[in-house]
């Protein structure tokens, strides 16, 4: 498999920038607690050219924050993401144009005071994608792509509604020709008749355009709808990776079948209402996870080992990659 | 609503308060009759040759050397008050308009950076500009005028000194609360340089908030320095300001002479008062929460 876009071994973590008289401390010699959270702890992947990787997890597991890591709107505190070789950051900047971001609230990231035409060609025309003078024949195509009027360049963002905007958002990615896209909770803050008109619209731009996408949502059934393989996040860490059919159907790491048998169903056999169960307890604080596996208090096949040694990835199946050292045996229950 | 500009929709909203819509007429009359001072008054209260002390302290109506009535009277130098207080408006509205733009584009521009570029830089910027609200404006400007010395130059930086602080301020946390927003950080990701987003994506968004204090701290200017006028601190004695005049005609107040004080006096509260209605105003449209 030809990796277009390599994540290699990514951390990040945030700290609470420690108060003038917590470094006057440290100065003198005190041990200042540091509340480190680990976002994003020792995370690998690579998605081919053209190939959508759904990113799942509960809030709070750091999906986002891997999107915003790969997308080079953070700069990781370890590791590196590369698109076909190049680096995305460097030195704490973004050095290409190559990766964009759709974000989760089209409502939020859309400037309020500029018209959204403007909004589209920035980015082009700082970049030379497009002349000043060609500007506005540029920013109609991409309009025309996303399903909105050209004629619509010279609104302002709060004249349209929530699907119209993430559209605008949209082009406004795509306008910047980038290979990669990260959508970070395209759908998430749209009604439902309009998450299906955007994620129609999301497949055939990425059909049409070759594009390699990074898909980040909560829900389940968007993810398996969007992508060809899925990574499961659980506190800042992949938990599983692999084929988005095989993933779903026979999960093989404990949270994994947890998260998706925990999905409400529409519609019900009389014997599946067995199988619907919540995860037993609280997502632990990220500020102080749980020893070896993160997931070990709540999982229902956790031993003595669970609680010591971190599971590293490991292939388990054809293609199938899981942080678990019981797979074999989360395989066997289906 | 018919326009659908930003502006056209601002303007429909205010027209709808008649007290604002007034005290932007009386606003806009007092800044034309101070634009217009040398071709409506009827005489050039600032030169010398004009004035005869055989006309000082003559009540309303005075009909002196010059031939035509004096409306308003005349001061202790025999200027007639109607003429000395249009050339008045004319020297307090250049130096509070002056004073406040000054004091907006620097204040402005250390808060936005400050909010933008984080840090120390940030921490020392908004420990300074602390330090200095926490000291009474008249002080700072008092202490300043003083060590300047006279004229329009050193009254205006003193001005300056005393208020850009309130813009920093101000500036600060709209800046700090915009940077946080996610249209900042997709510009940031695109990526743009930080020039392009302070200048086309910070600043515009942090403008209502400074528009506002703008609005409230000229008409600030204006009594700060009719104040420093008062004390004698201001600008030449050949040249009055309102504040000047008004300090003029103190010494007369109890000997009847009340209009040398008094009228000057009628026409910097009507424009402070005015200044601060159309201010107060643009601060309820940009803040939604008190919209009815």
């Amino acid at each position: 498999m030809s990796a277009f876009l390599s994540v290699a071994n990514v951390s990040r973590s945030f700290g609470p920038n420690l108060t003038t008289g917590e470094k006057i401390a440290a100065r003198l010699g005190a041990s200042v607690e540091t509340r480190h959270v680990q976002a994003v702890s020792g995370v690998s992947l690579t998605v081919r050219k053209g190939e959508t990787l759904g990113l799942v997890g509960e809030s709070g597991c750091g999906k986002s924050t891997l999107g915003r890591l790969i997308a080079g709107i953070l700069p990781p505190s370890e590791g590196t993401v590369q698109i076909d070789g190049a680096p995305v950051m460097q030195g704490g900047r973004k050095v290409t144009t190559r990766v964009q971001t759709v974000f989760q609230d089209p409502f939020a990231s859309l400037d309020p005071r500029m018209k959204v035409g403007m909004t589209v060609a920035e980015g082009p025309i700082a970049h030379g994608l497009t002349t000043k003078a060609q500007a506005k024949a540029y920013v109609a195509e991409w309009f025309g792509r996303v399903g909105l009027d050209p004629a619509w360049v010279d609104r302002y963002p709060h004249q349209f509604s929530g699907g119209q905007r993430q559209r605008i958002a949209i082009a406004r990615a795509l306008a910047m020709q980038p290979d990669v896209l990260i959508c970070d909770e395209p759908v998430a803050s749209l009604d439902v008749s309009i998450q299906a008109q955007i994620i129609n619209l999301f497949l055939q731009l990425q059909r049409d355009l070759d594009l390699t996408c990074v898909f980040i949502s909560h829900d389940l059934s968007v993810v398996r709808h969007v992508s060809e393989r899925v990574a499961v996040m659980y506190l800042g860490r992949i938990v599983e990776l692999g084929p988005v059919g095989q993933v779903f159907e026979r999960p093989a790491h404990p949270y994994t079948a947890a998260l998706f048998g925990s999905v409400p169903k529409l519609v019900l056999d009389a014997d599946e209402l067995v199988h619907f169960e919540p995860i037993e307890g609280e997502v632990p604080s990220p500020l102080s996870p749980p020893p070896g596996c993160h997931y070990h208090p709540r999982c229902p096949l956790a031993s003595e080992v669970c609680a010591l040694d971190i599971p590293p990835l490991r292939d388990v199946r054809e293609g199938r990659v899981a942080a678990c050292h019981h797979a074999e045996a989360q395989l066997q229950r289906y | 609503m018919r326009q659908s500009t930003p502006l056209g929709r601002f303007w429909a909203e205010f027209r709808e308060n008649r007290v604002a819509v007034v005290a932007l007429v009386v606003v806009v009359l007092m800044s034309l009759l101070a634009i217009f001072a040398p071709l409506i008054s009827p005489q050039n209260p600032y030169d010398l040759a004009n004035l005869s002390l055989l006309d000082a302290r003559r009540a309303p109506g005075f009909v002196g050397s010059g031939g035509y009535a004096h409306l308003l009277g005349t001061d202790p130098q025999g200027r007639d008050l109607l003429s000395a207080i249009f050339y008045g408006l004319r020297i307090s509205i250049q130096i509070g308009l002056a004073a406040g733009l000054v004091a907006l584009t620097i204040g402005a521009s250390l808060g936005i950076l400050a909010a933008y570029l984080g840090g120390r830089l940030e921490s020392l910027i908004m420990r300074i500009v602390d330090l200095q609200l926490s000291f009474p404006a008249i002080l700072l400007a008092l202490v300043l005028v003083a060590l300047l010395g006279q004229g329009k130059a050193q009254l205006i930086g003193a001005l300056v000194a005393a208020q850009y602080a309130y813009f920093a301020r101000t500036a600060y946390g709209a800046a700090k609360a915009e940077r946080g927003k996610d249209y900042i950080e997709a510009a940031l990701a695109t990526p743009l340089s930080g020039r392009v987003v302070i200048l086309r994506h910070l600043l515009p968004n942090c403008m209502p908030p400074l528009i506002v204090v703008a609005t409230v701290q000229i008409a600030n200017s204006i009594s700060l320095e009719a104040t420093l006028s008062f004390l004698g601190l201001g600008l030449p004695v050949t040249e009055p300001s309102l504040g000047m005049l008004i300090s003029n005609g103190f010494p007369y107040m109890m000997s009847g002479r009340y209009w040398i004080s008094v009228y000057p006096g009628v026409a910097l509260i009507i424009l402070i008062v005015a200044i601060n209605i159309v201010g107060d105003q643009v601060r309820d449209q940009f803040n939604p929460r008190l919209r009815k």
